[in-house]
């Protein structure tokens, strides 16, 4: 399997600057690739975009040579990176964590998502133990593509590990595809096969 | 050295309902004391939901209405109440929040970073040291990127030269060169007297500008060293957790400890950490309190 960006180019209005102009990658599944770049040059923008979140003004998203679907599940997930704007402040956690797929036992002890935060509300949860749902929530079997937009920034460097331990051992298994978006070079060494960097 | 902030055996609660009317008092800050002097950058790091935020939050006064404090918070020699607070608050003391949500959406970004007690001259000045275009201040948040909005946080905290920073995670979202501009610019304000208290997830940034750095643990503070000890590597560490936390960086190990940190509301007695440590035995059980140790302090019964 296969994602592509053809040629995209993006604005947010007619008079503005291009955000993106012209940009053009491929991801093949099982492959990691980070992306990296001064803030401000559309990393996040391009993440929306990959996902099917935002439409491109030129150019087009195609996963094995179609379009993205445009209903039911996307097979292609965006994890943001700011987890308290990403879920419903009024849900209770266990209706976010399991609004696509139900999550099993097992992975939630491995994410390390205690048993009583599922009662709780987003606004009771720390930044980091929020975006343990978030990355959760988007695990499930028919997803082939995660784009990761500075998923782990918030969290604390052992949390860090664990989460990418634990993405990456689910990404081999589901030969999952992953793009990467990060500012540590560390990280995009130790993780990712191939480094893209995005110019302003 | 003169302390800027002292925290005395903080200790704070929130009551929660826990069924019908029935009530309960959650323990998340347990006896953590620091000093914070003249003139130093003071990084505090640890696990996420560890209750780095809400130190933050007790000395600014912003917690929310069902919690509950004890111990002391001295800023300059005197007690920080509400009163005063008032007074000391976007003048001495500065803060810059951890999530960009705390800029207001409809205000144009130019006059929030002047606030109540800036001037236009001064913002434009701080757009231009932070690289921020001009056309920024016209701007509403949604339309600038997560980097941007770091920046603007981060120059409305500076707008007025406060006496006392406290920078809740002011890196992420910003590119390497970025960030470590903008920590060496508290390194720059610690070197004009100012006392800044670095909460980061960025350990390996927080390494140049950092004097000491604390390390934090299921709400309390497990050890306090100096920087040099945390730079030389795991041996020079005192607290197992602190030699855990750097061998999971990526530029060393990359490799997590199992586990993870226990729920507030589901505490062991005596050593917090008991549960993941290697070097667990019979005493860990018991009050363990902060002591000194080779020029830092620990929390841990088996340090050496």
């Amino acid at each position: 399997m296969r994602l592509e960006a053809e040629n995209i180019s993006f604005r947010y209005n007619s008079k503005s600057p291009y955000v993106l102009k012209d940009l053009s990658l491929s991801i093949e599944n099982g492959e990691r690739v980070a992306v990296v770049g001064p803030s401000g040059c559309g990393k996040s923008t391009l993440a929306k975009i990959l996902a099917g979140y935002i439409k491109p003004q030129t150019g087009r998203v195609l996963l094995d040579g179609k379009p993205l679907p445009e209903k039911g599940y996307c097979p292609v997930q965006l994890i943001y990176q700011h987890p308290e704007l990403a879920v419903n402040p009024r849900w209770k956690m266990d209706k976010i964590l399991n609004e696509a797929w139900q999550v099993p036992k097992e992975l939630m002890d491995k994410m390390g998502i205690e048993e009583p935060w599922l009662k709780r509300w987003p606004s009771e949860l720390s930044g980091g133990e929020l975006q343990r749902f978030c990355i959760a929530r988007v695990l499930s079997p028919e997803t082939r593509f995660l784009i990761c937009d500075e998923i782990t920034t918030m969290l604390d460097v052992i949390t860090q590990a664990q989460i990418w331990e634990l993405l990456i051992e689910q990404a081999e298994k589901n030969s999952l595809g992953m793009l990467v978006i990060t500012h540590n070079m560390a990280l995009a060494d130790r993780v990712c096969n191939r480094v893209i960097k995005l110019t302003e | 050295m003169e302390n800027i902030l002292e925290v005395k055996d903080l200790k704070l609660w929130f009551s929660m309902y826990e069924r019908g009317f029935k009530k309960k008092n959650l323990e998340v800050l347990h006896s953590l004391s620091l000093e914070l002097r003249k003139g130093e950058v003071l990084a505090v790091v640890g696990s996420s939901g560890s209750g780095k935020s809400l130190l933050a939050n007790a000395v600014l006064g912003l917690l929310p209405g069902n919690a509950r404090l004890s111990g002391e918070i001295v800023y300059k020699g005197m007690a920080l109440d509400n009163k005063n607070r008032k007074s000391l608050l976007g003048r001495e003391i500065a803060y810059i929040p951890q999530s960009v949500d705390y800029l207001d959406p409809l205000m144009k970004l130019g006059k929030q970073v002047q606030g109540v007690y800036g001037t236009k001259e001064r913002q434009r000045e701080l757009f231009e040291k932070y690289r921020l275009p001009l056309s920024t201040e016209k701007k509403y948040p949604f339309e600038v990127s997560g980097g941007m909005a770091r920046r603007i946080l981060v120059s409305s905290a500076v707008m007025g030269e406060p006496e006392l920073i406290i920078a809740d995670e002011p890196t992420p979202g910003l590119s390497a060169d970025m960030a470590m501009e903008t920590l060496m610019h508290f390194r720059e304000l610690a070197d004009k007297g100012a006392a800044v208290l670095l909460i980061t997830h960025d350990i390996d940034l927080a390494f140049n500008v950092a004097d000491r750095i604390a390390v934090c643990y299921a709400g309390t503070i497990v050890e306090i060293a100096p920087t040099s000890d945390f730079v030389s590597g795991k041996d020079a560490l005192r607290h197992p957790y602190s030699k855990a936390f750097i061998d999971a960086l990526p530029q060393n190990g990359f490799k997590p400890i199992g586990g993870s940190q226990p729920y507030a509301g589901n505490l062991p007695d005596g050593c917090l950490f008991a549960e993941r440590c290697p070097y667990r035995s019979a005493e860990c059980g018991g009050e363990i309190p902060m002591r000194e140790l080779r020029g830092g302090e620990v929390r841990c019964v088996h340090a050496t």
